[in-house]
């Protein structure tokens, strides 16, 4: 075990300065002066400039700026946006109620998720089963965006059952719909695991052999069918926290969630290039940790994994 | 099994075959039908109903991106009005001078109704039908291009070429392609059109599609008839290409089908976010479903509508990308 997570480390270090780097060099080695790019349509005070020039260290070759840039966010200094708020503190500020969110969408996507695929792969070609696929087929289709708009239009202004946008302090009752509009993303992934998962673990010899020894249904599916067929869908989350960030970033923008998201959401709107950039190389740092820790717990979950290669 | 095969008519020596049971059997012409991956795929295929309702619905998203103006002859951009100011206007629109025409329902020769900017929904729809089939193929072309030229070379030529390309696989898997494309997206704020945004959008997910190909090309580069391939004295680079990538391509066309699904949605995430395509010079539903926001309460419709195409467009072909898979694919067959 110890080897699997030294291993697992290891191949995360050229993972970690590869995407920063990748990002790094999306900013710097575009044609023309970063700096100016970095404004569009606005033109700089000198001040402005001087300080974005130090913040990216421009006196210095790529390769070193690369490096001074990265020991500056790693020191935990990201710059300031325009308006001169330090990241740091905005990005302190917002962080816990992104994780609330993040929580409480992850919560709901695995507890209905796994239900409802656990109901379908047992009753396979049922009516459950068929409603299932055709609902999750739905979501799967709609943008994030358009599933926010949709939920926020009959949940939140027709039917009045939420609140349309978060109110100050993003209480847990407000967070609910966007929640559930950010659980839905990944929602309809977890069914369709579960219920071929499900399916597939159903067909094997030691639940046969379960019930075989007079088990009853109410062990058989929660103890041996429901375990086995929650290996693939641990594997999935890492992908799912990819789209979770994204769709955080709709999300929150949209339902005015004051977290890491809209914060993103926002200084795309304002057009915010340096703390853009600062907001996704943490963006990106947070995935690649995560991935390393869902594959660390996945080696915990399933032994088989630890051995391979 | 050749069907061309005779009869048997060579001498027995030890008894005369013909006479018995298994003579009869023998004789039988078995003119089995031709088969292969491709033609087993496209049975089966063709036995679906979902099949055929994508694949009519793409055809018809298709065709309204050649031919917008079979569908509407307003203009998408010009033209847009916020009231009725004159005679000439309130004649053409059938309202009196004054009335708002911005947020303003559906009018005849105005099916859906107008924007808050005052311009026809219909034709907006319409017209940003290419926008999101373009990006949505060229990067669909650009991922499937570089995954297949990386996959095939790492899986094919494995040693320190396949760890290199791996790694660096691993890499840009490690970002999620939306936020680099939003990253690249606000450097490029002037010089936006629909070749850089399927950059942005296709650099960053190549990964999986390589990862497949190189796990089908691993698998196939074992079997015999590649080894006979090398044997005969095929270069490698030839064997690849003759024998081994045809061989590996199915997966492929299955992750792309449902990727053109995904480069669409990325593409009117991107126009909502606001780095995506600029709103004056591209229709895109992205842009339209953003603009109308601010709108949802009074004139939801507005919003609604773009969103209606964008998702029938992006069920379509993720519709088509399930049964694609249902098809090439046996193992995701038993669990359906």
């Amino acid at each position: 075990m110890i080897w699997y997570i030294v291993r697992r480390l290891l191949q995360g270090i050229p993972v970690f300065f590869g995407s920063t780097f990748i990002i790094f060099t999306m900013v710097f080695a575009m044609p023309g002066n970063p700096v100016l790019r970095m404004f569009g349509d606005r033109t700089p005070s000198p001040q402005q400039i001087a300080a974005l020039e130090e913040k990216f260290h421009l006196d210095q070759p790529f390769l070193s700026r690369y490096f001074l840039y990265l020991g500056d966010v790693l020191q935990g200094d990201l710059g300031t946006t325009y308006a001169g708020q330090s990241v740091n503190e905005i990005l302190a500020r917002t962080f816990p109620t992104t994780l609330r969110l993040a929580l409480l969408a992850v919560l709901i996507q695995l507890i209905i998720g796994v239900l409802a695929g656990l109901i379908s792969g047992l009753r396979k070609g049922g009516i459950f089963d068929n409603a299932t696929l055709l609902i999750t087929l739905v979501i799967i289709s709609m943008p994030v965006f358009v599933f926010a708009f949709v939920a926020q239009w009959i949940f939140g202004i027709n039917l009045g059952w939420f609140r349309p946008t978060v109110g100050a302090g993003a209480p847990w009752s407000d967070l609910i719909l966007p929640a559930i509009v950010l659980a839905g993303l990944n929602m309809a992934y977890v069914v369709r695991l579960t219920r071929a998962s499900v399916i597939e673990t159903n067909q094997n010899d030691f639940v046969r052999m379960a019930y075989g020894k007079g088990l009853s249904r109410g062990r058989v599916i929660p103890v041996h069918v429901l375990r086995n067929s929650m290996i693939p869908v641990t594997t999935n989350l890492a992908a799912d926290f990819g789209i979770l960030i994204v769709g955080a970033t709709v999300t929150e923008g949209i339902f005015n969630v004051p977290g890491v998201g809209n914060e993103l959401f926002k200084a795309i709107n304002r057009h915010d290039t340096p703390e853009i950039v600062s907001i996704v190389t943490i963006l990106v740092i947070v995935y690649v940790l995560v991935n390393i820790a869902i594959d660390l717990l996945y080696g915990v979950l399933d032994p088989r994994i630890r051995y391979v290669k | 099994m050749s069907s061309k095969n005779p009869v048997r008519t060579a001498p027995h020596f030890v008894a005369e075959v013909d006479e018995g049971g298994l003579g009869a059997v023998d004789a039988v012409r078995v003119s089995d039908r031709k088969s292969n991956l491709w033609l087993d795929a496209w049975r089966d295929l063709r036995s679906r109903w979902m099949f055929w309702v994508s694949a009519v619905v793409i055809a018809f998203i298709v065709f309204v991106a050649f031919f917008p103006g079979v569908f509407t002859d307003v203009p998408p951009n010009s033209n847009c009005i916020l009231s009725i100011q004159n005679e000439q206007q309130a004649e053409e629109f059938g309202l009196p001078i004054g009335t708002r025409v911005s947020d303003h329902g559906p009018i005849p020769g105005h099916p859906l109704g107008f924007t808050k900017q005052g311009c026809d929904v219909f034709s907006r729809i319409v017209h940003g039908t290419s926008t999101s089939l373009s990006v949505g193929v060229i990067v669909t072309v650009l991922v499937a291009f570089m995954g297949i030229v990386i996959g095939a070379f790492a899986g094919y030529f494995g040693g320190w070429i396949d760890s290199l390309l791996m790694r660096l696989g691993d890499i840009f898997f490690a970002i999620p392609y939306i936020l680099a494309a939003v990253v690249i997206m606000s450097m490029f704020l002037h010089d936006r059109n629909i070749w850089v945004i399927s950059l942005a959008i296709g650099f960053f997910s190549w990964p999986s599609t390589a990862r497949i190909l190189r796990s089908e090309v691993l698998r196939v580069r074992n079997l015999d008839y590649v080894m006979a391939s090398e044997a005969i004295g095929l270069s490698k680079v030839r064997t690849m290409f003759t024998h081994v990538l045809p061989n590996s391509i199915a997966p492929v066309i299955i992750i792309s089908t449902v990727g053109l699904a995904g480069a669409i949605t990325a593409e009117a995430t991107l126009s909502f976010l606001g780095v995506g395509l600029p709103n004056n010079l591209f229709m895109s539903w992205g842009n339209d479903i953003s603009a109308a926001q601010t709108s949802l309460r009074t004139a939801p419709f507005t919003l609604i509508y773009p969103s209606i195409a964008l998702s029938i467009t992006v069920l379509a072909f993720i519709m088509l990308g399930e049964t694609v898979r249902d098809a090439l694919d046996p193992k995701a067959r038993a669990t359906r």
